[in-house]
């Protein structure tokens, strides 16, 4: 997007401007309806007293509920539990869908069915992709317990650490696709020359790699982190199907679920809520501020 | 392209898409000539109760209201979900509510549901067993029609085992002498059929969770006695290998495959193993929940749903009419008949429909409802049994030799829990 100078402003620019801000308007109108009202609303009850249950005994709570929040070992828990979660299956997600997106991007024939098929997990819904890894892992039911090496009463969900094994195995397969997809749309943006330049002064695939495509990608790679790993820190549907929290592998997201619906404690689940939003906003803060994520670049004609 | 032009298209584009939502919105305009339409949120019965019973009530009351069900899901937590969201937003689309019985003093004090009073509480509770109307009240007065309840029993291999056990200690012991099948069958998941568990085994210890909807009770000595038993099993032989998730359908199965030769579970559980597993179902034997203290009797888990008024519908009049037929003698039969509910009115189980669901049990099942210890009323149930269930699971954590760390750390969760204090 190009402005000119003001002075040089023809009438023609600026009424085509006007233009793009009348067709942007409902978009922002919807946006503020949607996003702002809920956002600013769960901030007004965080500082109060709201139960639902005891409509009689509302009042104002200044920062009680965030004190109750923070100082809770709970949510310490949690936090790490969610951390832990979205490192392990960014990590992966990253090195598979780098994989995937090469694969795709060089496949000489058959190319949509290739790309087509990659993308089939990604449009499962997350609640029937849970349930159906869930089924499999079940000592009752599932395929797993039965495949070589693994003990046929192993009880997955029994334990903290096979339980979240599960949980990132679900995740990864459910999200890989869409990882690998926004690091093809960085890929098909390099060159070719520049690799037949390296190939011809006898670079290696791997120095082709790591000089040439790593660097080029960085923005894409930097935008599919970004989008994952925020993803990943509000993850709920998987953890909630597969154990709900239970033996230690809730999710901020479900602790907040637990205070909100179950108990039906306004104040508090919106404090959870409004942490959880300053936690995403600060994950977002570090990629475009600190490593220089650029969200209008690594798209194909970006 | 001109903007004026663009400018015309943008409005009359908006206006459309306004002209749209508000047609969309305003569907469904009451007519008072015909009979009143009521609609009836409630859990779905597989066997198809919820239909039979809004149907005859519908044609019983002779055009004067017709019920609609409106299921939930199988979930209990689930079917809860939905109901406070709508409750909670005054939604004026619910008349009947199916409430389960540890809803009635969250729903009661958040002036959700409307109280009985007069004839009609009369006939609701006519010959309906006292726990199972405890269960329906809140602060002395009733907030809904008992409709069915449900008890648990002691299901066990009579070829295993010749005389069923008295007491908890004494059939982990049965159990880890035994070669094969040697494993009870219980509900440990970390979710509500814990909490059925935990509080039936505190109740039959001789004390109980709360003593009044604020005030924490959780004696020590038989708290302790309860904790006991939850860690003698889960740390011993006799746990199924996947007790921390075990919920009423895997028990069920894990019983079915012939893995166990014990089992608490509710009555569902025979009529599933006589057709799912014929030859475990041939040698299936029932008894009482057992004890925790062999002195005194045991206090076996009671659900079961109530039937109550929202306090935002527009129907309230016909809805309790409708509720207590809903809730009737004729109805609670046919939710044995159609999908095995045992009935909250204590004089039905004698009649045919009973002996015919539960074939040489109906006593056992009237018996254990009578004795039952339902789980506490308080309008701060869901934090009390989120509390419990944080504090006792996964239930193998209970060092059977050492309770009295985790009965401080339950204590304090629960009184907690009362006051509404801390996240859970």
């Amino acid at each position: 997007m190009e402005a000119g100078t003001p002075a040089k402003t023809s009438s023609r620019t600026r009424s085509e401007r006007k233009l793009a801000w009348m067709l942007c308007a409902p978009a922002v109108v919807a946006m503020l309806l949607v996003t702002a009202y809920p956002i600013a609303y769960a901030v007004v009850l965080s500082l109060q007293n709201v139960d639902l249950r005891f409509p009689d005994e509302n009042s104002f709570a200044g920062l009680s509920n965030y004190a109750t929040v923070l100082t809770s070992s709970l949510w310490w828990t949690d936090i790490f539990n969610t951390v832990f979660l979205m490192v392990t299956t960014v990590a992966i997600e990253l090195v598979l869908g780098m994989a995937i997106a090469l694969v795709m991007h060089r496949a000489i024939f058959g190319r949509g069915v290739v790309r087509t098929s990659v993308l089939i997990p990604y449009g499962i819904i997350t609640v029937v992709a849970a349930f159906a890894w869930q089924f499999a892992f079940a000592p009752e039911t599932g395929f797993v317990n039965n495949l070589p090496l693994i003990s046929d009463e192993m009880d997955w969900f029994g334990g903290r650490f096979s339980s979240f094994a599960v949980i990132i195995l679900a995740e990864v397969w459910k999200t890989t696709p869409f990882m690998a997809l926004l690091l093809l749309a960085g890929l098909v943006t390099i060159d070719d020359q520049l690799y037949e330049a390296a190939r011809v002064d006898g670079a290696t695939a791997w120095q082709r790699f790591t000089r040439i495509t790593l660097p080029l990608m960085k923005p894409a790679i930097l935008v599919a982190l970004l989008f994952r790993t925020l993803d990943a820190f509000r993850v709920f549907d998987t953890i909630f199907i597969m154990t709900r929290g239970a033996l230690d592998t809730e999710s901020v997201s479900i602790l907040g679920y637990n205070q909100l619906i179950s108990r039906l404690n306004l104040g508090l689940g919106s404090a959870v809520s409004v942490l959880i939003f300053l936690c995403v906003f600060l994950i977002a803060f570090v990629f475009v501020r600190g490593f220089g994520a650029k969200l209008d670049e690594g798209r194909p004609g970006g | 392209m001109k903007s004026g032009w663009a400018k015309r298209a943008l409005i009359a584009a908006t206006a459309a898409a306004l002209a749209a939502t508000a047609l969309a919105s305003c569907g469904g305009s009451s007519d008072e000539s015909g009979p009143r339409e009521l609609t009836f949120f409630v859990a779905i019965q597989p066997g198809g109760t919820i239909e039979e019973v809004s149907k005859r009530c519908s044609e019983e009351s002779k055009g004067k209201y017709t019920i609609t069900p409106e299921f939930l899901p199988t979930d209990a937590s689930q079917q809860r979900e939905q109901l406070v969201r709508r409750l909670g937003a005054e939604d004026s689309s619910i008349d009947i509510v199916g409430m389960d019985v540890i809803w009635t003093g969250e729903f009661a004090n958040a002036g959700w549901v409307e109280p009985w009073t007069g004839a009609l509480k009369k006939q609701v509770t006519e010959k309906v067993f006292p726990n199972v109307i405890e269960t329906a009240s809140f602060e002395d007065k009733l907030f809904a029609a008992p409709f069915n309840t449900n008890t648990q029993l002691l299901w066990y291999r009579k070829d295993l085992v010749k005389k069923p056990p008295k007491t908890w200690d004494e059939m982990i012991k049965v159990a880890e002498g035994l070669k094969e099948a040697g494993s009870i069958q219980v509900q440990a998941s970390r979710y509500e059929g814990y909490m059925v568990f935990v509080n039936a085994l505190i109740e039959s210890a001789g004390t109980e969770i709360l003593s009044g909807p604020e005030e924490v009770d959780l004696e020590q000595g038989p708290t302790e006695m309860a904790l006991q038993v939850i860690g003698k099993l889960a740390n011993g032989g006799a746990a199924p290998p996947s007790l921390s998730t075990s919920d009423e359908d895997s028990a069920r199965l894990g019983f079915e495959a012939g893995e166990s030769a014990f089992m608490t579970n509710y009555t569902f559980a025979y009529g599933s193993a006589q057709e799912e597993a014929p030859d475990i179902g041939k040698v299936m034997g029932f008894a009482r929940f057992p004890r925790v203290d062999a002195g005194k009797p045991s206090k076996p888990p009671l659900g079961g749903f109530n039937l109550a008024v929202s306090s935002f519908s527009e129907n309230k009049d016909v809805a309790f009419e409708a509720a207590a037929c809903l809730a009737n003698d004729t109805s609670q039969k046919t939710a044995v008949e159609l999908d095995g509910l045992p009935p909250s009115r204590s004089d039905l189980y004698a009649d045919k429909a009973v002996t015919k669901a539960y074939p040489g049990f109906a006593g056992l099942v009237k018996e254990s409802i009578e004795a039952s210890g339902p789980r506490p009323t308080t309008p701060a149930y869901q934090d009390v049994t989120l509390a419990v269930q944080r504090a006792l699971h996964p239930p193998d954590k209970i060092d059977p030799e050492d309770t009295e760390s985790i009965y401080d750390e339950l204590k304090s969760n629960v009184e907690d829990a009362v006051k509404r204090e801390g996240l859970l």
